[in-house]
């Protein structure tokens, strides 16, 4: 497995950038051999892709230096790193969706039949030839959005290729996989390196890393804590390189107490902004006092599926029950008023108003209620008591109640909605991805108080793509694929393989 | 609000969805129909939609490029008067046609740069970015206008010899004059560079997703500059079409609100040269209609109401088919590395 | 407007309040300097223009009242334009709105005779301000249930006003005691009329609007929700909001104003409809809008400022021989400079998180 012998293809040599205010990379250093898999591990906000924003030319260092193949280089954008060889497939596909596979590939540098036009025959038989030389099999006349995220990850992967990328950097490549597919993404990564392809493999999981990396180098907040090799390495020792502390990876909670039942759905649908039915005769319950997971890649209908439950997106089929009474075309205010807690997954977007003052997001929906409300008036003086007992009662971060919330950090943010949400009387707490993207610290914070509340006699739906956060919270686990609901696991039956299985469709 | 919109479509909206091909069918019936019965009306009635429809298919090309780049352009209307004022202007004081619709062309691809300006470099609000250019040109065509200027004669029509000579199509299609023609050409080049060139895969790849544009190294921002500036050209032939070949004169505020039913017309072809043809010929099917009923007199509606025809329709269109043809995905925003 | 750490909020508010006026009044004084650019371009002197232009709008009571006369619509028109960016709206029909406030205003003042003041004059306004809520709902219900953009719906509809408005004139309303296209003179009982000889009461109703539009979104429920839909209309649908009806009443009241803006002209100005009277309220709004950072009660100077413009032309074309569409040009600067706030902030070097931002609508179908 040792690969420090091959010659060292790339080398970043203390680089620093400075962002106004922040300083995301602090002094880093990092050398890629040829044909490894080095596996750059850290949590959000670590520093890893600012780091590999320059060395992709999206960025520009503030200090340090890079060399490919022992030669000094300067990238003034992605064209300058492209023309070095080197390749990047980012976490938010750079896939144009409404074009075809091989109009995606030659973008940029296309094939030509002089005066400007494309030979797109050519270009065709080009990317054959490509996917046919790697393994990575895609038809290139498809268009990208008909695509499953499996394939569009091959047709990113295949861009870098045809470039004549031999330095790949895949960000955070397994987000949206289920198990299988991250295997079979291995198994490409592993063909690579076998043709001396050199791949920097971003991630925060740990499995993964331990699983796929020749070597893993680890940054924390901003600085490159080490580089180690997977041998000597468990779980969590990486954590702590990870985080700088002991981290407790498993929430402490009691068993569960479920009573009445709190959500009933009876094989619901729902369709899509597309028209497309993604929610497909689901039925579930919650009963209060459990956590019902909902496992599943995400883009499988859970979004959809919230939606749909919180009175956001209409139904088309079927029908559900909040609290015993059929809500199946409640409004989100008749919903709400039926003690419903909605953390929606999306937290710019639906969760807050950036502009507004925290005060006024605290309210965001409770604003016609006494006391913030006098009749048709609003209470000022209530808003700002309010939201002073909350920020402290919640933690949240921030000089004062009247600082817009755009300007607070990620996990702040999710605070300030989950203060809200929590400090009202709730009967159901629908949670959709309630710590994606947020510090170690804040998560915690939130996934104790998501417990806290089931202990308090609330019914929790979680839905979640991280199956640790699954795993950690749920008391029982459905797993959702493709619109369906694929089975209902107790938390002894849920074991990952199990999980990773029914996420990808297999095993009825 | 897009629920809403979704949940109550109705029966009417279905029919909507085919509402253009049944007007053209029905205009196509009617015109054979009325050649047979009144050859000399039917002629004038369709050569009238032809031209009265160019100005528009010129101003929804350069609403199409921009969109297509990703930048909205609703400024259309004052960058079709400025350069109909300019062309006019060059008309008067070199009496040479060619240099005026130079000049045009020029003075819109100007008016473009100010536009792709404020919306690429400064980052404004789009829609806000046309208005300031709609009221600018307003107000700069009024203040430098002086009435009472002539000029020396307008474009006249160019017959493409036997071609003119075929019945009906003849006197329609092949004895306009010179930027009717082109405007017909630029349908055609339109859609061939935006489908098959590297400048239409790039132009349409930023407008769809410029991050992916960015990271195969394409300028996004230079992209969007340069589409606006051209597109900037294709409004300004436009305005040159109103003093130049229609009229031959300036009037304050003459471009009457085309700029926008151009937008409309835009809209209604899905953001696609040909279609945009097709709807441009609707409209000034429409246009021509008005005249010709104002013209025979015998029908007795107010001519304030078939003035009006343009914008309801306009409005008709909107109403039908926003929501359900789907414009380039990153249109309207500005894009940022942060 | 965003207010930073409360450590001395009195100072620390006046600071704020400092930085978000030096935007407009450099934008305006950047259009005055490009108009005299024009000015020196065009032969004339932009001294003595701009010193007539001055005299004829502050210089005399006489000329202050015209000013303040000319202000009166465009308050109604700012705060029409202002209240709908509030909602998340750009609402372009200012003048199609107030023409249907105009000539129903008209209509009243003319065709209802034997109501005492106290009723004639407020039917008459209130009437002229509910036709233009009513022809602003249009777009508004467009805009909710079709997803068709205000701007372009808006605009159509002036065009379609222009025709209806002139038909109407030149028919069932006309005056046929003339051979001019215009409606009666409205009677005694309808007009608004002046405080002493030169300070016209329309003004302050004018300002008295502005104060109530304020209290609307800022210190009721109905304007937390217009101001929410505004900034973000999905998370407005998440917290429970109906957008649609929101939409439809933001636009319903931005066109309530502006129709009332047409009622004033028709009562206390002109006294009776003529079309095509006032035919750049609807722009002027945008640019009144947009200089007060679409705050209702800065809408009150703005206004003044683009009134003394107007109420000062004609000294100013008598005195300097400028034509007075000079003054469409600065304005048009002006909008310019509002809009353009970078190109002001990089002169005054204000970041970009000082002196508050001002949040418009903008695209296509973003709904």
């Amino acid at each position: 497995m040792n690969k420090t012998n091959a010659p060292i293809v790339l080398e970043a040599q203390g680089i620093t950038k400075r962002f106004p205010g922040v300083l995301a990379n602090d002094d880093v250093s990092l050398t890629l051999h040829k044909g490894e898999i080095l596996a750059l591990l850290g949590e959000n906000g670590a520093g890893k892709s600012t780091l590999m924003n320059i060395l992709y030319g999206l960025y520009h260092q503030t200090e340090g230096e890079i060399r490919i193949n022992g030669q000094r280089v300067l990238f003034h954008n992605p064209r300058d790193a492209i023309m070095n060889g080197i390749g990047m497939v980012h976490q938010h596909f750079q896939l144009v969706p409404v074009m075809s596979v091989v109009e995606n590939v030659i973008l940029g540098s296309e094939v030509m039949r002089g005066g400007g036009r494309l030979d797109i025959k050519r270009a065709i038989q080009e990317v054959s030839e490509l996917s046919r030389h790697y393994g990575l099999a895609v038809d290139p006349t498809a268009i990208i959005e008909d695509l499953p995220v499996g394939i569009q990850q091959r047709v990113e992967i295949i861009k870098a290729l045809y470039r004549k990328a031999n330095i790949l950097i895949l960000d955070e490549p397994t987000a949206v996989l289920t198990p299988q597919e991250a295997k079979e993404l291995f198994r490409i990564m592993h063909d690579l390196t076998a043709q001396g392809i050199s791949i920097i493999f971003i991630t925060h999981k740990l499995k993964e890393v331990l699983e796929v990396a020749d070597r893993i180098a680890v940054m924390r907040r901003g600085k490159m804590v080490g580089a180690v090799s997977p041998e000597n390495q468990t779980e969590s020792t990486l954590a702590e390189m990870m985080v700088g502390r002991n981290v407790i990876l498993q929430v402490v909670k009691s068993d569960a107490h479920p009573t009445d039942q709190m959500l009933r759905v009876e094989n619901l649908s729902v369709k899509d902004d597309r028209k497309v039915t993604v929610v497909n005769n689901v039925s579930l319950e919650v009963r209060a006092g459990e956590v019902l997971g909902v496992a599943g890649v995400q883009g499988n209908g859970q979004r959809e599926l919230v939606e749909a439950l919180t009175g956001m997106r209409p139904v088309s089929g079927g029908r559900f029950f909040i609290a015993g009474q059929d809500a199946t075309h409640f409004t989100p205010r008749q919903i709400t008023e039926l003690q419903v807690a909605h953390i929606p997954e999306d937290r710019e977007k639906h969760g807050l108003v950036m502009p507004y003052p925290i005060e006024d997001n605290m309210i965001l929906n409770a604003y016609f209620k006494p006391p913030y409300a006098n009749g048709s008036l609003v209470n000022r003086a209530a808003i700002r008591s309010h939201a002073e007992a909350l920020v402290s009662d919640f933690d949240v971060r921030t000089p004062s109640v009247v600082t817009p919330a755009s300007s607070l950090s990620g996990g702040n943010k999710q605070k300030v909605i989950v203060a809200r949400e929590f400090s009202k009387p709730v009967k159901l707490l629908i949670a959709a991805q309630p710590t994606r993207g947020i510090d170690v610290g804040s998560i915690e914070f939130i996934h104790k108080q998501i417990i806290q509340q089931r202990d308090r006699g609330v019914a929790v739906l979680l839905v979640s793509a991280e199956l640790d956060e699954i795993l950690s919270l749920s008391d029982r686990v459905v797993v959702m694929f493709e619109g369906r609901i694929m089975g209902t696991l107790s938390m002894a039956e849920a074991t990952r393989e199990k999980l990773g299985l029914l996420m990808a469709g297999s095993l009825d | 609000m897009s629920t809403l919109a979704t949940t109550s479509k109705s029966s009417w909206r279905e029919l909507l969805r085919y509402s253009g091909w049944i007007i053209a069918g029905l205009v196509v019936v009617a015109s054979i129909i009325g050649y047979l019965s009144n050859a000399q009306v039917t002629t004038s009635m369709l050569a009238s939609t032809l031209r009265q429809s160019t100005p528009l298919i010129l101003g929804a090309l350069c609403g199409l490029l921009c969109e297509r780049t990703g930048v909205v352009n609703i400024g259309i209307e004052g960058q079709m008067l400025f350069s109909a004022f300019i062309g006019f202007l060059a008309n008067v004081y070199t009496g040479n046609l060619v240099i005026a619709v130079a000049a045009a062309i020029l003075a819109g691809m100007l008016v473009g740069g100010l536009h792709a300006f404020m919306a690429v470099y400064l980052k404004m609000d789009q829609i806000i970015a046309g208005t300031v250019i709609n009221i600018l040109a307003l107000g700069l065509t009024g203040f430098f206008y002086t009435a009472g200027l002539t000029t020396e004669g307008k474009l006249q029509p160019i017959n493409l010899g036997p071609l003119a000579d075929l019945p009906l199509v003849g006197p329609v299609l092949f004895n306009n004059p010179p930027i009717t023609y082109m405007a017909i050409i630029l349908v055609f080049v339109m859609h061939y560079v935006l489908f098959f060139t590297q400048w239409g895969l790039r132009t349409r790849a930023v407008g769809e997703h410029p991050s992916a544009a960015d990271t195969v190294g394409i300028n996004v921002n230079r992209m969007r500059y340069i589409n606006v500036i051209i597109a900037g050209g294709i409004a300004g032939l436009a305005g040159g079409f109103l003093t130049l070949e229609a009229v031959g004169s300036f009037e304050r505020a003459m471009t009457n609100g085309r700029g926008f039913v151009a937008l409309a017309v835009m809209i209604f072809g899905k953001w696609t040269p040909f279609g945009a043809w097709g709807a441009a010929l609707l409209f000034g099917f429409a246009s021509a209609l008005q005249t010709q009923l104002q013209f025979i007199g015998t029908i007795e509606i107010p001519h304030q109401f078939i003035g009006m025809l343009p914008y309801v329709l306009t409005i008709v269109v909107l109403a039908g088919l926003v929501g359900r043809s789907r414009p380039p995905a990153a249109v309207g925003k500005p894009y940022e590395t942060d | 407007m965003t207010t930073k750490t409360p450590t001395e909020p009195g100072q620390e508010r006046l600071k704020q309040f400092l930085l978000a006026a030096a935007i407009p009044i450099t934008a305006v004084l950047l259009a005055a300097l490009i108009g005299a650019i024009l000015l020196i371009l065009s032969g004339a002197d932009p001294i003595a223009a701009y010193s007539a232009l001055i005299k004829g709008s502050f210089g005399s009571e006489r000329a202050f009242g015209r000013t303040l006369e000319k202000a009166t619509p465009l308050i109604l028109g700012g705060l029409a334009v202002a209240f709908a960016f509030k909602g998340g709206l750009f609402n372009i029909g200012g003048q199609g709105q107030l023409l249907f406030g105009a000539i129903i205003a008209g209509a009243l003042g003319f065709g209802i005779s034997g109501l005492p003041f106290v009723i004639h004059m407020p039917l008459a306004l209130l009437g002229g301000a509910l036709a233009g809520a009513l022809y602003a709902t249009i777009s508004g219900a467009l805009k909710a249930f079709t997803g068709a953009h205000e701007v372009i719906t808006t605009i159509m509809l002036n065009f379609i006003a222009i025709n209806i408005t002139d038909f109407l004139a030149n028919g069932v309303w006309k005056d046929t005691s003339g051979i001019v296209a215009r409606t009666p003179a409205i009677l005694e009982t309808a007009a608004i009329p002046r405080l002493g000889t030169n300070m016209p009461l329309g003004f302050f109703i004018a300002a008295f609007i502005a104060f109530l539009v304020w209290y609307l979104l800022f210190r009721t429920t109905l304007g937390f929700e217009i101001r929410t839909v505004g900034l973000n209309n999905h998370a407005a649908h998440y917290a429970g909001i109906t957008v649609a009806r929101i939409t439809i009443l933001t636009m319903g009241i931005s066109g309530f104003l502006a129709g009332m803006g047409g009622a004033i002209e028709t009562l206390g100005v002109v006294g009776r409809f003529q079309p095509g009277f006032n035919v750049g309220l609807g722009f002027d709004g945008i640019t009144i809008a947009l200089l007060a950072r679409t705050n209702p009660l800065a809408v009150i100077p703005a206004a003044i400022l683009i009134g003394a413009m107007q109420g000062g032309a004609s000294q100013m074309q008598f005195d300097a021989k400028v034509s007075f569409e000079i003054i469409d040009v600065i304005q048009a600067l002006i909008l310019f400079f509002v809009s353009a706030e970078m190109i002001v902030r990089y002169i005054l070097r204000i970041r970009a998180d000082q002196g508050g931002s001002v949040t418009l609508s903008t695209g296509w179908g973003q709904g």
